[in-house]
């Protein structure tokens, strides 16, 4: 085994390439990101891990915006993502460039998910070790996607995802509880499937919601004003529960 | 005595050969290997001077109310000698998409039939047509990257797409307009005057079809080089359909019927005495 995991164009005689099964343990190890898709918004939410004192927490923005319409969100190693992000900004400016049009959701997801996969069939580089949620609105029609690309360098799309730490609890969150929603209820789904796997409050998790006109990232007495109406409607839904029972009795 | 055949060396750019997962995205401009002369700055102008003739041809395309009205006439002339009065000056880039031919024959069908082969694959990989601009401007770029080394394309792409009827002038120079009315050849001149004077934006289409008819016929009257065939095209909503071709010569004498002369004095058959 430990002979076929040194080089990434080498498989193993089992089908694995290991390399890019490594890179996917590395993203395993990231912060948490949530992708949710509602018919007139798609939000972004990533965890924040508890800022170091004297860190300018402006300068760690984890949502960051490819284009007017199109934002991206990641999990794994911090530095490959800046190289990726570069990567797709210029390749978005480009195609606005050649074809007189912004991008297509899918396009850019083809080109990173395509970048990706480049780095696993060629000699002397590693993959990127990170997964990436992008959303945005087709410049077009209009529809909001959701797609998430990986180190393996296959993408899809999704009503909803979600990738890093404990991504397996989230994705089982909201597959028991994912409805079709817009505007506001698609943010607070998006902050409850986050609250699963991380600490309540505005400090410890970054949102953003993208619309039609645009990106907006929420600060932290919105999110805190969130968390709050999250935290009640359980509290009540606790209550109703036990009400009728304590009725019984 | 050594020929000097540098400028004969395939100038095609090749993409791909630089080592793209370390360049930023942009490739390289293709290049060739200039030829030894003692006074370049002439060569170059006489070399220009040859191709610059060529685009002996009149071709129009206006945008009225129902869509793309695009038009040609059919002569190709080598100087003085017509070699062809049955060329296809319009050409089909795809089913919504046409595209004129003014200048090199070779280098007009070729790139038009590259532009269709890069419209398939657009359409292909995003699931949606390419729009007009887009098309036009992967030609442009083509034809930049080849600017200086002899291209000579002067080419109207006509469409109709998302936004509607679309026409942008394209030429071996690297240049790109958007319009609503262009003629380009060495008949446009006269096609412009007939066009300008004529123009309404809310035509109906057997109307546009008669005024670039027309439009081509007068060229061809005047200009040596246009002769031929008046071809007249369509674009509308559901793509393009040819809507007529007809013989200069005969549309002459249909515009301008000969007047049966006045007969003063007629032979007759002398009676056999």
């Amino acid at each position: 085994m430990a002979r076929y995991d040194r080089a990434i164009t080498v498989f193993s005689p089992d089908g694995h390439l290991f390399q890019v099964e490594y890179a996917l343990e590395a993203v395993r190890k990231g912060n948490a990101a949530v992708g949710v898709r509602g018919t007139d918004t798609v939000v972004l939410g990533v965890e924040k891990k508890s800022t170091v004192k004297l860190q300018d927490s402006r300068s760690v923005r984890k949502i960051v915006s490819l284009d007017d319409h199109i934002a991206l969100a990641c999990a794994g190693l911090k530095a490959d993502a800046r190289v990726l992000i570069n990567k797709a900004r210029i390749e978005c400016q480009s195609h606005r460039l050649t074809v007189e049009d912004p991008v297509t959701v899918e396009y850019i997801t083809r080109y990173i998910a395509g970048l990706q996969q480049k780095y696993t069939q060629s000699g002397g580089v590693r993959p990127f070790g990170l997964s990436t949620l992008i959303v945005g609105f087709d410049p077009y029609s209009g529809v909001p996607a959701l797609y998430q690309t990986d180190p393996s360098g296959t993408f899809s799309a999704w009503k909803a995802n979600a990738t890093g730490r404990n991504s397996n609890s989230m994705r089982e969150f909201l597959e028991k509880n994912y409805k079709e929603t817009s505007g506001q209820e698609t943010v607070k789904l998006a902050i409850r499937a986050l609250l699963e796997v991380v600490e309540s409050g505005g400090k410890n998790i970054e949102v953003a919601v993208m619309t039609k006109e645009g990106l907006r990232q929420l600060d932290e007495a919105e999110i805190d004003a969130i968390v709050a109406e999250i935290e009640a409607e359980k509290a009540a839904a606790e209550a109703a529960k036990k009400g009728p029972a304590a009725k019984e009795t | 005595m050594k020929l000097d055949f540098s400028g004969l060396e395939s100038s095609a750019p090749l993409y791909g050969g630089n080592n793209e997962l370390l360049s930023d995205g942009f490739s390289a401009a293709p290049s060739f290997d200039l030829p030894v002369t003692s006074d370049f700055d002439d060569f170059q102008k006489n070399s220009i001077q040859m191709v610059k003739p060529a685009k002996g041809t009149t071709t129009l395309a206006f945008i009225f109310k129902d869509g793309v009205m695009v038009a040609a006439d059919s002569r190709a002339s080598m100087g003085g000698y017509i070699s062809s009065q049955s060329v296809k000056k319009i050409i089909e880039i795809n089913p919504y998409m046409l595209g004129t031919m003014a200048g090199g024959a070779a280098d007009c069908q070729f790139w038009h039939r590259n532009l269709g082969i890069k419209c398939r694959l657009h359409e292909l990989a995003n699931k949606r047509r390419i729009s007009v601009t887009g098309a036009s401007k992967l030609l442009a770029n083509i034809l930049y990257s080849y600017r200086g080394m002899g291209l000579s394309v002067g080419t109207m792409i006509a469409g109709w797409d998302e936004k509607g009827p679309g026409l942008y002038y394209v030429d071996s120079e690297g240049g790109r307009l958007k319009g609503t009315k262009f003629s380009v050849g060495s008949g446009s001149p006269y096609a412009y005057g007939v066009l300008d004077s004529g123009y309404k934006y809310d035509m109906t289409i057997d109307e546009a079809a008669e005024l670039a008819r027309r439009a081509i016929y007068h060229a061809t009257f005047r200009d040596g080089a246009s002769g031929g065939v008046a071809s007249v095209y369509h674009v509308g909503p559901t793509g393009w359909t040819k809507l007529s071709g007809d013989d200069v010569g005969e549309l002459h004498y249909s515009y301008y019927p000969v007047e049966p002369a006045v007969v003063e004095q007629e032979m007759t058959e002398a009676v056999a005495v």
